[in-house]
């Protein structure tokens, strides 16, 4: 079976020679905001930069061959998160992936396509997965694109209820507390999901079970606030002027930060991840993202009008003479060969067999049907 | 002998000490309450949450990711319907991720009728728990049954739903615990005092461990006339009607089915081809009740082997348990109610 090579670098491979040197010489030209944007630049090493434009980059062109296939009839639904790279790729960059509570776990909801991709999903266990393939390890061709499940990363599946991450995100980190009060080796857990769906009451579980006095609890709880519910406007059901808000109450630190951008998503996940472990407390932080694509296939997944953080980076680094012109168009391009030779291989796989509906509802293939009682 | 809250109480304080539970959690679940039916006093793994089911159940959840053993308590099962996805996401968590993650949790809580409870402290979830595949769901009627079950729920690698015949909860059992001590002194060693309890611990007598496997029931009460399969309150009722009806010169079979998902089709086969006709009680509420599905595979694995129509005797059909005694007792089946119905079985000519 050919397999589809991740590709590391091609960003950095792309850069122009002189774009350290052409960045030591901002242009007198450059408003105050560019040079503030060029400053926040500066504080991360440049490969690394480089390296986030490649993944956001990467991440949406998977986003978008998910849509095609959908499109091309190759699969039933698709729901994803394109518009979110500039939170995501972060996030995928700084979690400390591994099995177990001494790592980071991660309750994504199904908008977690850029954090996998920066955590190293190959494209194609993403086409399996929206194409159910048998060969999709998420999942096994049994639930929808974007419902990931890497237990060797402490991903745990993603399911489609709306905010029930939040409450069992609350056990993962009760085991990690458990473990660093005893001196152990132990992560944080980090909870990512939507605006509208912060009104379901498992948000406000979130919030009172992980401040309890002296047993405050080291879980990042994020908001990706894209301000839409489907088709419902934020603005139309949300009196808080932010979500995050919604923390202070219960002595929680919060932050309300543009998502769209990948340097000041960084540097915010950074912080609060560092005083997550530092202080074993919760951190309540909400992202401002764009939601380019729709909620799902369900209404069209047709490109929206919004804010696209890939094209405002781009600007950006081309503006600080990071890349040249036209790189984020080869990287796409080559991105989008890798896209559809992943699809070529996923659309030539099996789909599960019927008799494998038994499998897995009791562990160590204890038998679950009555019928054979 | 212990009476079921002991029981089931020193078979957690078993888990926490040799199985690795690691929390046993709910509403009063830690001291000063200790739980509102005793079943959680001195363990030390035992704490109080937040008044809170959805956050009870997804903490469970939270926990069986981690790969933590837990036991978690909804305080009345009359509270656990907002849970009721969670509980289906427990439940498919192992097979919506194709195999990858385990659900090693226990959720306990009280059940039924039978302390005068009135609408919000009578209900039954044994249908709607029957409803949850992934799940496997016991109802114990005796104390060393409630103890071995819980253990054996304990070390599952699934999600087990352990319901707690809450009028059976301080029903003393007829059968020792591996290390039970003498009554009076198992009282002053595990019971908390009346008062202050501030410096109270529990000492725990030396426990062994043992094991009802889950799926396998009991026949207690040998017959060759009729089945009747029960679990929970309706259980003891009916060995009673049992009794009664042996000294009337016919013969009752009882089952205790004590695990409802999986259950013991095995146990019920044989003794409804022995017998010819059965009889389903349970007091959960009578349509798609799980008795109902037990009466529908007999007549299609056993029609031409019985006798008699297989019948169900249920809850009625109602919102609620009223609290007046004749409200409950007109509800619910009580035991002139599984006389009368043993002997419509019994006479039916086919």
């Amino acid at each position: 079976m050919r397999q589809v090579q991740s590709t590391k670098s091609k960003a950095q491979m792309k850069t122009r020679p002189s774009a350290k040197k052409a960045a030591k010489k901002p242009s007198v030209k450059k408003t105050e905001k560019a040079q503030a944007k060029d400053r926040a630049l500066g504080l991360l090493p440049k490969n690394q930069v480089l390296q986030m434009m490649d993944l956001m980059v990467k991440s949406r062109v998977l986003e978008e061959r998910l849509i095609k296939v959908y499109k091309a009839g190759d699969a039933f639904f698709w729901i994803g998160g394109p518009g979110e790279e500039a939170f995501g790729v972060p996030l995928g960059l700084l979690t400390n992936k591994g099995q177990g509570p001494a790592y980071d776990y991660l309750h994504l909801h199904y908008r977690g396509t850029p954090t996998l991709i920066a955590m190293g999903m190959p494209y194609l266990e993403s086409i399996r997965l929206i194409m159910n393939r048998a060969t999709d390890r998420s999942t096994g061709g049994r639930n929808f694109a974007n419902h990931y499940c890497y237990p060797e990363w402490n991903v745990v599946p993603v399911g489609s209820p709306i905010e029930v991450q939040y409450g069992m995100a609350i056990g993962t980190a009760l085991a990690q507390r458990r473990r660093k009060m005893k001196k152990e080796a132990s992560g944080v857990t980090i909870v990512t999901g939507g605006d509208a769906g912060s009104a379901e009451g498992d948000f406000a579980s979130c919030l009172i079970w992980s401040s309890r006095p002296g047993n405050e609890l080291p879980i990042y709880i994020t908001v990706q606030n894209n301000k839409w519910g489907i088709s419902t406007p934020f603005s139309e059901q949300h009196g808080e002027k932010n979500v995050a808000d919604r923390g202070k109450a219960f002595g929680i630190r919060t932050n309300v930060v543009n998502g769209n951008d990948p340097i000041e998503s960084y540097f915010q996940i950074q912080g609060d991840l560092d005083y997550i472990k530092k202080n074993t407390r919760p951190v309540l932080t909400e992202f401002h993202v764009s939601r380019l694509y729709g909620h799902s296939s369900a209404s069209g997944a047709n490109r929206d009008s919004g804010e696209d953080p890939i094209e405002l980076f781009e600007k950006r680094l081309v503006d600080s003479k990071y890349v040249a012109p036209g790189f984020v168009k080869e990287l796409w391009a080559q991105y989008d060969v890798e896209s559809r030779q992943a699809a070529d291989i996923a659309r030539s796989e099996a789909g599960p067999s019927k008799d494998t509906i038994w499998d897995h509802v009791y562990a160590d293939g204890e038998n679950a049907d009555w019928r054979k009682f | 002998m212990a009476n079921m809250a002991q029981a089931i109480r020193m078979a957690l304080h078993y888990g926490e000490k040799n199985l690795g539970v690691t929390d046993i959690f709910g509403e009063d679940v830690g001291a000063p309450l200790g739980g509102a039916f005793t079943v959680t006093q001195g363990l030390e793994t035992a704490w109080n949450s937040p008044l809170d089911e959805r956050g009870i159940v997804s903490t469970a959840i939270g926990l069986g990711l981690a790969g933590d053993r837990c036991v978690a308590e909804i305080q009345f099962c009359d509270y656990i319907f907002n849970t009721i996805d969670l509980l289906k996401i427990a439940g498919n968590t192992l097979w919506c991720s194709n195999g990858q993650y385990n659900m090693p949790i226990v959720v306990m809580t009280p059940v039924g009728a039978g302390i005068r409870g009135s609408v919000y402290h009578s209900h039954s979830f044994d249908a709607w728990a029957a409803r949850l595949p992934g799940w496997k769901v016991v109802m114990p009627s005796t104390p060393l049954d409630a103890y071995g079950l819980m253990i054996s729920a304990i070390k599952d690698p699934n999600p087990v739903l352990f319901l707690k015949p809450k009028s059976l909860l301080r029903v003393r059992g007829e059968e020792l615990l591996p290390g039970e001590p003498a009554e009076k002194e198992l009282k002053s060693m595990i019971d908390a005092p009346i008062g202050d309890r501030s410096k109270w611990k529990a000492r725990w007598p030396k426990l062994g461990e043992f094991e009802i496997p889950i799926g396998k029931g009991k026949i207690v009460h040998e017959g060759s006339d009729v089945t009747v399969v029960s679990y929970g309150r309706t259980l003891p009722l009916c060995v009673k009607a049992a009794q009664e009806l042996a000294t009337q010169g016919r013969s009752v079979e009882v089952i205790d089915l004590r695990s409802i998902y999986p259950y013991d089709w095995q146990m019920i086969r044989e003794s409804v081809q022995k017998t010819g006709r059965v009889l389903f009680v349970n007091e959960d509420t009578e349509v798609t009740n799980f008795g109902e599905h037990l009466a529908y595979r007999v007549t299609q694995e056993l029609f031409y082997e019985i006798h008699a129509r297989p019948r169900v005797l249920a809850g009625k059909n109602l919102p609620g348990i009223g609290l007046h005694p004749n409200l409950e007792e007109a509800s619910v089946p009580h035991y002139e109610d599984i006389v009368h119905e043993l002997r419509e079985v019994l006479e039916e000519v086919p």
